[in-house]
């Protein structure tokens, strides 16, 4: 990495000070597909969710397949951030701040989809006004607007010595700036608090983003409806979580480096050391699935089985197994050897792992929902998604890296004075489980 | 209530009768064809042995208001709750449609208002006054015909007596044809519904999750009441 503190500063900030016309085109797209979805929802605004594909007993499709995934992206940042943080693994400086804004947007773009999937969303606030604490929903409700909260002040923290530094340098929006910066100058005492400060919270939202996916999984495992009512669920939402946060996290970093330059920050390091936690998590959530359906199986209990045949051989079979094989197979055979763990090698695999991931949440999600233990209810309920949902799925996404895209127009996306840090003191460079440097 | 398998014709006049009295919307071929149906109460038919040598069994199927409902539990927002004399009700202005219930239920009697509630004419003119009628966005389920058991505690009350047995005819007891179905206190072991319970040909649906529910189904022995779907 350049040493240069002056180079790097204006290699972080030349995408805030420089915009495009590509940029535009990429945003004014993206806008499209999100006024398309607008005028879907419209529609099951007014007509209500009869235009959406959900029955009797598939009350859960779309919506709810989409909340769970992008919570469980949102572990990315929690993951790279606050463990690598604490571990002191300096490879994560120059990575953390898009992992952060990974976890935010995914949050909020998650709780939207309850919007979405109410039956009456005007009364979306109720569940603040008169909640019934018995409810899984109610947990989830707490756990992600604490966790949506928590990581946005994690993300602000570390951000407020790069806004200072716009503040004094940034050509326009400087009163914005200078209002996050809160006043900052880069004190001893400042940076003594301010590194206090993000150890607090590294540390704090760790159990809030495990407490976040298992309440997730919980909304759907305390119920009694076949292969959904288990305990294994709150396990295996959290792996499945970190896993698609860390593809989500490679994909994003593979994109961001591209479009934005910043190649010497997320070096092949960053995308082989990632790939690597990727074939890890890709072994523990394929233990825990194969566990899961063993257990099932070998048990032979009528009403699981109905759901485990639908999945294994079924009208789900074509989904489950795509997704064994995005999920497993793929990142496997691509990650293991050196010679394909490379950056093109891993964002295949982390791409692979995305869709087979959110596929496992549809799985998980319609085929249980098909095969309620009242039988006659089988053949009634056949699932398939509405052009509504799908279209408001495809806004959701947009939304999303819209989003990213401002973020990454108005703050750097790499620390600066993190990575300034490391590069002063060379010392510390490549020493994984070293202190991180005051 | 109990429900006698036995007798019942599967002549579907209780769900007729469920519809007209609580106001449950008509759904419309193309919304049922997509399983979109709002309904408290149906029958499920089961066929036994193989073609010509068959034979069908026909359950009526509603919610059975679990003694410890698993319905009850999930709401977010208290809009279902367990009534001081055993119902299981939906309060349906607190409902905010998260279908959490419908899912919770393991007998998948709760229903959901996908659109809003529309009668073909002249069903409008049939609509019932004592029920409030529900709109689109919120779940719905059967009140055992709460407007009918709690007229006839206030008729007796005013004649300063208790209601007797099998006073309170819900609509779909009252329009059985086969008289299949009966309804009463079952606290009072005296009822028709106590004795029921205590019959040799009683089964509770889904005994084994351990809901509790108010809902017995008489039976001979050599069928499970379950089997293959007939649909």
């Amino acid at each position: 990495m350049d040493a240069d503190p002056r180079r790097t500063e204006e290699r972080i900030l030349a995408p805030i000070f420089a915009t495009t016309w590509r940029f535009y085109a990429v945003v004014a797209v993206l806008l499209g597909i999100i006024v398309t979805g607008g005028f879907f929802w419209s529609l099951q605004l007014r007509y209500g969710l009869a235009v959406a594909g959900m029955n009797q007993p598939v009350f859960w499709g779309l919506y709810i397949t989409n909340y769970i995934f992008f919570i469980g992206i949102s572990h990315a940042g929690t993951l790279i951030s606050a463990i690598l943080r604490l571990t002191g693994a300096e490879w994560r400086r120059p990575i953390t701040r898009i992992a952060e804004v990974i976890t935010v947007v995914a949050l909020i773009m998650g709780s939207t989809n309850i919007l979405f999937h109410l039956g009456r969303p005007e009364l979306i606030l109720m569940p603040f006004l008169t909640p019934q604490f018995l409810s899984p929903l109610i947990w989830d409700v707490c756990a992600i607007s604490l966790y949506l909260v928590g990581s946005i002040i994690y993300l602000y923290l570390p951000l407020i010595p790069d806004l200072a530094l716009l503040r004094d340098r940034s050509p326009r929006l400087r009163p914005l700036y200078r209002a996050l910066a809160i006043g900052w100058e880069g004190t001893p005492r400042q940076h003594a608090l301010l590194e206090k400060a993000i150890s607090f919270m590294a540390v704090a939202i760790i159990p809030i983003a495990v407490s976040v996916h298992t309440v997730v999984s919980w909304t759907l495992a305390m119920t009694l409806v076949p292969m959904w009512h288990t305990a294994i669920f709150g396990p295996y939402f959290v792996v499945g979580a970190i896993f698609s946060g860390i593809a989500a996290l490679i994909v994003a970093m593979a994109i961001l480096r591209k479009v934005f330059r910043l190649e010497e920050f997320f070096t092949p390091l960053s995308f082989r050391n990632l790939g690597l936690l990727l074939i890890t998590m890709s072994c523990l959530w394929a233990y825990f699935t194969f566990a899961e359906h063993l257990t099932v199986w070998y048990g032979h209990e009528h009403s699981e089985m109905a759901v485990l045949d639908s999945r294994l051989t079924g009208s789900f079979a074509p989904y489950f197994w795509t997704m064994v094989v995005a999920c497993f197979v793929v990142p496997l055979a691509i990650l293991s050897f050196r010679k394909t763990r490379t950056i093109t090698g891993s964002v295949v695999a982390a791409v692979s792992v995305l869709v087979g991931m959110w596929l496992e949440r549809f799985v998980i999600v319609v085929s249980s929902a098909s095969h309620p233990r009242s039988q006659q209810m089988w053949d009634l309920g056949t699932y398939s998604p509405s052009t509504v949902e799908i279209a408001i799925t495809a806004a959701q996404f947009a939304a999303f890296v819209l989003m990213y895209a401002l973020f990454a127009k108005l703050f750097p996306l790499v620390s600066i004075w993190e990575v300034q840090e490391e590069a002063l003191a060379p010392e510390n460079l490549g020493e994984e489980g070293s202190l991180p440097s005051k | 209530m109990a429900i006698d398998l036995d007798r019942c014709t599967g002549c579907e006049a209780c769900v007729v009768a469920c519809r007209e009295e609580n106001n449950v919307p008509v759904s419309g071929a193309e919304a049922t064809g997509h399983g979109r149906v709002t309904e408290w109460l149906r029958v499920e038919r089961y066929m036994e042995g193989t073609f010509p040598n068959v034979r069908m069994r026909f359950k009526p199927v509603l919610c059975v208001h679990c003694d410890d409902a698993p319905c009850v539990k999930v709401c977010p927002v208290s809009a279902t709750y367990e009534t001081d004399d055993g119902l299981n009700a939906q309060i349906h202005p607190r409902c905010i449609g998260t279908r959490a219930c419908a899912h919770a239920c393991p007998y998948t009697v709760r229903s959901f208002n996908w659109s809003d509630p529309s009668w073909d004419a002249p069903l409008e003119q049939t609509i019932n006054p004592d029920v409030a009628i529900r709109w689109r966005g919120i779940m719905e389920k059967c009140t055992f015909c709460v407007q009918r058991i709690r007229r006839v505690e206030d008729g007796a009350r005013e004649q300063e007596r208790d209601a007797r047995d099998l006073e309170v005819q819900p609509a779909c007891a009252q329009s059985c044809p086969a008289q299949a179905i009966t309804f009463g206190d079952r606290s009072d072991p005296e009822s028709a519904v106590a004795k029921a319970f205590r019959s040799p040909r009683a089964e509770l649906p889904l005994e084994e999750l351990g809901t509790g529910p108010r809902v017995v189904y008489l039976k001979e022995g050599e069928w499970n009441g379950r089997g293959s779907s007939a649909d």
